[in-house]
């Protein structure tokens, strides 16, 4: 069955959000392209996956199966995904460029030698595919042919807004097993620690950064208080990490976490390019800063000109008055 | 253990990258050349495993010869030996191209001084960010590959290799030989020391060159994405600004 | 919610500024050290409504500033260089700003150690507290020095560390708050609008990217952007930015443990020119060695396109190796510091690598402020501030930094690079007083060049000019004088015992000197005779023929210029002024031009060639080219004539600097050559030798007590101490009438001096020579230094044999009191003193022929 094939990506049957974008970015290439969405997973069946394709819109789905595939490997699944060449007729086949997603495509056109386009912003069939796809993290674009008639690309993340389809699809699943090789079970996932529970940085939906200006390790604790009055997350510039004032997995930034957050209020944070491309998918930002010319104040849309350490208590105090709890 | 490192030259950029007129590349006039930031740390486990367990850190890579540079930094934190290969074509190749030679490359090598018990690639290249060069050479080579690994155990004849998810940790248990695909944040890079430069100026590199086949990607040009000119709106200059940042918490639905 | 973003308003305690302002009396370009401490000076002084602009974020707004050493070693030999330097300190202190951590300058060679005794020297003159150490001593003060490859220290307390940034915030903050300053950063000029002025075009806008802004005045203080800045409005800052390499190499325990920012003094190894200065952990290497490596301005990254800011380039590794295996070699810990941040730092390198401050030449009020140094930066916006308000500076005289100094040829970027790159690496070099140029040199020739190119001539470079020091030419007229050589390399470098043969052989028979390098204008018209006399102390309303010598006086009653003038006709006027002067000359005439055309200025110098001939058989020799007659009754001493010298039409005027009789002759500059070989073939008969520029502008003139401009003559003393002031003043109104009038009134609390030195002879047995460079203090016979009421320290403004009176002669200003003929006191040259004694003081300094018989004879 030809088509725009799109991976879902699932952690154990549950579905990444992120795969919401790879549905309404797939089924608009299919648009384009004149064909019809096929959605994939891999491994496992959950009525998660189900939903999502209804929401979106999608009818065909395929789960690729194989008692091999008991978990997330990524050779495993890019060995799955690769097999639907042989098993289907795909005119291309999409993900979200999350980790995993360009992971798994990675795989998949490495083993069916076929080529793969990360990040992609706009995607085009003329004669060749024609391309736009993001470099150094977003800050330039490239334009890129790519020749043949197949291929595997990743949509940016963050890129694509996602828009569930007005009327939900009626859903047909097909269960496809694969051939996989044994010894590829080898890089399964083997064990996993959790580590925070509820939202995390890129899923939060209040993101609180701090960068030099905030001074210290310890003076993080307003910054702390305030992200738990929000049920929101802490995260920090790269110039904290590098003073060793926080871990690097609270990073925002091009080599650290890219967020996505209703708002992202970032204090005492100048806005170097590299921290900026992490933070720039936030749908709203509050910079507050007493640099009324810092590069994250200009970029923001809304911002205080003021010294964090005395906005953020204040901040704190107001929703603790509201809330009626002091 | 024999570890080879796999590092690419980009430019060192500011917050606006300019291109050259021909679309065709980064404007680098003014800028400094540097090593991908997930690489230095690539090269930074390497010395660091080397450090404990014995062994040999060859860094490898895959550029024009002025990409000497970084493999004599790379000499400066720890590389103990260095291959260049060259690619005078003054644009990058495309990465199954990129892949192609590598993987010749590590043929090559391995030929002539053995198996490398693991092959580090950064997680995805600063400039390009294709995402799938390490993966490409570790398929071909039938080497398992795990990207974005932000700690490294060596267990034996295997290597627990871990990354960061949402919420929490993934571990990995890998054979040697193993390819990985290291993320910043697994260690912080040293710097060169005064001594370390000065001695790395008498590395020996190895220059090859090498026939890549026809690629299949094509750079057309090089663009910045249009900046979106954001109107600001200050919601004061003083802790006083607290009760209108409240207001717009509520408004956004996330008070 | 609140409005919109201003981003004009940097505080809201500044002027409240809703809209990018429109107007403003005074716009300061450029928010480094400079433009900062500027702007606040420029509010005490009274300006109320300048604004500061920058392309850059604040504070670092990206240029050289952002990422200075900020370390400051006082002990210059520099008179100007001290003043801005101690003036600095004396402001970061008083903002709580510095660090004073002490520094030492080491030597790993003999010749270091002989620099040191000469900064000994300097230090003791300008009340800098130093001291030499044994290389035991520099241990026992940075116990991580390697004492085994030096020979010693120089060691001065009061080397201080200061916060440039945050001296800049106060400084900006406090103009803010007395509601006169307005500040935009991120805002780039793109056009300075001009508008016709009085004689040349005058600034009327600054045009941003957000706004246009009309003014009065506009100051560029942009570092090294400020070429490109003033070239918007039609100026020339002649400057390039070069690089200077620095690297953060850290940390280290033995500086981690004393948590402090400076534990240590800064080091400064003079012989590598570099420098090791502690930053808590961490010690920062930077250096002056490596080859010259300049930018053009075009070239440098714009604030977003940069790394890391625009003028911290990205660092060149292989340049800076060879410093590192010898900062390595001096403190061992060294080589196992992380690289932590290095830079190929920018910094403003300026043609003969002093400052280019004042008003620029072709735009009025245009300023310049830049190629300034952290250490010199607070002192120079007060220096600017004062210069803006009472068109003259207090903090120093300015005229080694004054941006008009340069001539045309020198403003152009060949030359501005291959002087910067020959004196990048002398930055810690040893710069012998006399030392020339070896770059751009051949530029400026006068007519006479192959002919003293075939005699000889050792050429000094005169204000661009080649000009024949001594001639190779007189050897012989050594052993004839039986002149004395100098035993010590230092104080015969750049000398020859060739000078003072020609000159006694002047003095005996006759001498031609090439004055092709004199600096000719003329001013005609209606109105100049009015406008002559504003310009000059002396009457200037005299018959045709006649001649002045004047001081030029400032607003202040200081010399800005001294110089000769000719009346040519009733509305005509020769001005005569030294190969050095005359850039600054030009500009001050040029400026107070009466601007409604009644007076053009014209110069000349390229057009007129001048002849010196002087000595007891220069009127007998001249006489034989001519039929004019020559003698005394009818051409006496300072008057002019036109005179056909074999059939060559020349302007004679009878004058002396040398103080023999004799003539300067002036011909247009294509009949230059042919008068040469005319009075050098009819020489022959007199023995007239050509003589060079160390005989005419040194021992000549010494020997009679002559003034020099720069050295004796500088804006900080009056012509009645300088023995200048003529009996009566002028019915005219003149400039700095007003503050001369007062200086009269009072007892001058200086006077110059002439002092002989009793015994030359050092404490290793041999004749030393004291330079007059400047930096020689004159001291009591207790060896303290001498300052007088107005706290103007005593030191040498010029030394220098006098054949002819067989002494070795000092000019110095003294206290009054110390004034008398036969006062004995001592000088200090090279760390030791030796006994001289006034010989002369007042309006008559000669001790050569006193009474001017021979001139006039």
């Amino acid at each position: 069955m030809p088509g725009v094939y799109v991976l879902a990506e699932h952690d154990r049957g549950v579905t990444d959000p992120a795969t919401h974008e790879a549905f309404t970015a797939a089924s608009a290439l299919a648009a384009n392209l004149g064909e019809s969405v096929v959605a994939v997973c891999v491994g496992s069946f959950d009525s998660d996956f189900e939903i999502a394709c209804s929401q979106y819109g999608i009818s065909e789905g395929i789960i690729l199966t194989s008692p091999l595939i008991t978990d997330y490997g990524p050779e495993i699944w890019g060995q799955a995904v690769a097999d639907l060449l042989k098993l289907c007729d795909p005119r291309v086949i999409v993900a979200v460029g999350t980790d995993k997603g360009n992971e798994v495509l990675a795989q998949a056109s490495a083993r069916s030698d076929m080529p793969f386009v990360a990040n992609c912003v706009e995607v085009e069939h003329k004669a060749d595919w024609a391309i736009t796809r993001t470099q150094w993290g977003g800050s330039l674009l490239e334009d890129v042919t790519v020749s043949g008639d197949f291929l595997f690309l990743s949509y940016a993340h963050h890129a694509v807004e996602p828009v569930p389809s007005a009327t939900p699809s009626e859903v047909t699943l097909q269960l496809l097993e694969v051939e996989v090789d044994s010894a590829l079970t080898r890089t399964l996932v083997q064990e996993r620690t959790t580590l925070t529970e509820g939202a995390t940085l890129s899923t939060a939906s209040v993101v609180i950064s701090g960068g030099r200006g905030v001074g210290s390790a310890d003076a993080f604790a307003p910054l702390e208080e305030l992200a738990e009055l929000l049920s929101g997350k802490v995260g920090c510039s790269r110039a904290v990490t590098n003073n060793g004032w926080r871990s690097h997995a609270d990073q925002v930034g091009q080599t650290g976490t890219r967020i996505a957050p209703e708002i992202y209020i970032a204090c005492g944070i100048s806005g170097a390019i590299q921290h900026w491309v992490g933070a720039m998918a936030s749908k709203n930002i509050l910079a507050i800063n007493t640099d009324p010319e810092a590069n994250m104040v200009t970029k923001a849309g809304y911002a205080v000109i003021a010294d964090l350490h005395e906005v953020v208590p204040a901040v704190i105090d107001e929703i603790k008055r509201r809330r009626g709890t002091t | 253990m024999r570890i080879l490192v796999c590092v690419k030259r980009v430019p060192a950029p500011g917050s606006r990258i300019n291109v050259t007129e021909d679309g065709l590349s980064v404007d680098t006039a003014h800028l400094g050349f540097t090593t991908s930031p997930h690489e230095e740390c690539a090269l930074e486990e390497a010395a660091q495993l080397i450090e404990e367990h014995g062994g040999s850190v060859c860094v490898l890579t895959v550029g024009p010869a002025e990409a000497e540079e970084q493999l004599r930094y790379a000499a400066s934190v720890g590389g103990t030996d260095f291959s260049l290969v060259l690619n005078d074509t003054g644009q990058d190749w495309d990465p199954q191209q990129t892949a192609a030679s590598i993987g010749e490359a590590v043929h090559q090598l391995e030929a002539e001084t053995g198996i490398f018990d693991l092959i580090l690639f950064g997680n995805e290249s600063a400039d390009a960010g294709g995402y799938q060069v390490g993966v490409r050479v570790a398929v071909a080579l039938n080497r398992p590959i795990v990207n974005g690994i932000k700690g490294i155990e060596v267990e034996g004849e295997s290597l627990a290799a871990s990354r960061e998810v949402d919420g929490g940790i993934e571990v990995y248990s890998l054979p040697t030989p193993a390819v990985l695909g290291i993320k910043e944040g697994i260690n912080l890079p040293r710097y060169p020391t005064m001594k370390g430069r000065l001695a790395s100026k008498k590395a020996e590199i190895q220059t090859t060159e090498t026939k890549v086949p026809a690629g299949t990607q094509r750079l057309v040009r090089l663009h910045r994405p249009e900046e979106k000119v954001t109107e600001t709106e200050v919601l004061g200059d003083g802790p006083e600004a607290a009760t209108k940042i409240v207001d717009l918490l509520d408004e956004l639905g996330v008070l | 919610m609140a409005g919109r973003l201003d981003r004009a308003v940097e505080s809201k305690r500044g002027p409240r500024v809703s809209d990018f302002p429109k107007e403003a009396q005074c716009v300061v370009i450029g928010a480094g050290i400079v433009g900062n401490c500027l702007v606040s000076h420029l509010s005490e002084m009274g300006w109320e409504d300048i604004v500061l602009l920058d392309k850059g974020p604040l504070p670092n707004p990206g240029g050289s500033t952002g990422h200075a050493s900020n370390f400051i070693f006082p002990v210059d030999h520099s008179k100007e260089i001290v003043d801005l330097t101690l003036e600095s300190q004396r402001q970061y202190e008083e903002m709580g700003l510095q660090n004073t951590c002490g520094g030492i300058e080491v030597a790993r060679t003999q010749e270091r150690m002989e620099e040191f005794k000469r900064r000994m020297t300097s230090a003791k003159c300008w009340g800098i507290h130093s001291s030499l150490l044994t290389p035991s001593e520099v241990k026992e003060l940075v116990p991580f020095v390697s004492e085994d490859i030096i020979l010693g220290g120089f060691y001065t307390p009061s080397v201080s560390a200061v916060d440039s940034l945050e001296t800049g915030t106060q400084m900006r903050k406090k103009a803010q708050e007395a509601g006169h300053l307005a500040v935009f950063a991120n805002t780039e000029v793109l056009d300075i609008e001009t508008a016709e002025g009085r004689n040349k075009p005058r600034v009327s806008a600054v045009v941003t990217d957000k706004g246009r802004i009309e003014c009065e005045t506009v100051v560029v203080a942009c570092g090294v952007w400020s070429p490109r800045i003033a070239e918007m409005a039609g100026a020339t800052i002649p400057l390039t930015p070069a690089v200077h390499q620095m690297a953060d190499v850290g940390p280290f325990d033995v500086l981690v443990e004393t948590q402090q920012e400076l534990a240590y003094p800064i080091v400064r190894d003079m012989d590598t020119f570099c420098y090791e200065r502690q930053t808590a952990g961490s010690m920062e290497v930077g250096s002056y060695a490596h080859r010259p490596i300049l930018h053009r301005v075009e070239d440098i990254p714009s604030n977003d396109e940069a790394a890391l800011s625009p003028t911290e380039m990205p660092f060149t590794a292989d340049d800076f190796d060879q410093q590192m295996e010898e900062a390595i070699e001096l403190m061992e810990f060294l080589g196992d510091g992380e690289i932590k941040y290095a830079i190929n730092g920018l910094l403003s390198l300026t043609p003969d690598a002093n400052p280019v401050l004042g008003p620029t030449v072709e735009v009025e009020n245009l300023w310049s402020a830049a190629a300034v140094w952290i250490k010199e930066g607070p002192g120079v916006g007060r220096l600017m501030a004062e210069w803006m308000t009472y068109g003259y500076p207090h903090v120093t005289d300015p005229h080694g930094a004054d941006v008009t100094r340069f001539y045309p040829q020198q403003r152009n970027v060949h030359h501005i690079e291959a002087r910067a790159e020959e004196h990048f690496n002398k930055t810690y070099g040893i710069v012998h007083p006399r030392e020339q140029w070896a770059t751009r040199r051949n530029v400026t020739n006068g007519p006479l060049k192959a002919r003293t190119d075939a005699l000889g001539a050792f050429y000094f470079e005169a204000g661009g000019w080649e000009r024949p020091h001594w001639y190779e030419s007189n050897a012989d007229l050594v052993e004839q004088y039986d002149i004395e050589s100098r035993e010590h390399e230092w104080d015969s470098r750049w000398w020859t015992p060739i000078s003072d043969a020609e000159h006694l052989h002047m003095r005996e028979h006759a001498a031609i000197v090439d004055l092709s390098a004199f600096q000719i204008f003329e001013v005609s018209g209606p109105g100049v005779l009015d406008y002559i006399e504003r310009m000059v102390v002396n009457k200037c309303d005299l018959t045709v023929g006649s001649s002045i010598y004047t001081p030029v006086l400032n607003q202040s009653g200081g010399f800005r210029s001294d110089l000769t003038i000719l009346r040519l006709a009733t509305d005509r006027f020769r001005i005569i002024t030294g190969a050095f002067d005359g850039g600054r000359d030009e500009y001050w005439f040029r400026e107070n031009l009466p601007g409604d055309g009644s007076v053009q200025f014209e110069n000349r110098t390229n057009a007129v060639c001048t002849l010196g001939v002087w000595g007891p058989r220069s009127i007998e020799l001249l006489s034989s080219l001519t039929e004019d007659d020559l003698s005394q009754d009818a051409f006496p001493y300072g008057s002019h004539q036109e005179v056909l010298i074999s059939g060559i039409p020349t302007e004679m005027f009878r004058v002396s600097y040398v103080g023999d009789a004799g003539f300067e002759v002036y011909t247009p500059m294509q009949h230059g050559l042919a008068l040469w070989d005319a009075i050098i073939e009819a020489g022959s008969s007199v023995k007239l030798r050509p003589v060079g520029a160390a005989v005419y502008g040194t021992s000549g003139r010494l020997e009679k007590g002559y003034r020099l401009m720069g050295s004796e003559l500088e804006d900080e003393y009056t012509p009645v101490e300088s023995g200048l002031a003529r009996p009566k003043v002028k019915a005219a109104d003149f400039i700095g009438k007003e503050a001369y009038l007062a200086a009269r009134n009072e007892e001058p609390c200086a006077q110059l001096c002439v002092l002989t030195v009793e015994d030359l002879t050092c404490e290793a047995g041999y004749r030393r020579f004291p330079m007059g460079a400047g930096n020689e203090p004159i001291l009591t016979p207790n060896g303290d230094r001498i300052v007088d009421a107005k706290g103007r320290v005593s030191r040498v403004t010029t030394a220098g044999n006098a054949p002819s009176v067989g002494q070795y002669l000092l000019m110095a200003y003294l206290p009054s009191e110390l004034c008398e003929v036969g006062t004995q006191l001592q000088v200090m040259y090279q760390n030791e003193h030796y006994p001289v004694t006034v010989a002369a003081s007042g309006a008559n300094l000669a001790l050569f022929d006193p009474n001017n018989e021979r001139m006039k004879a």
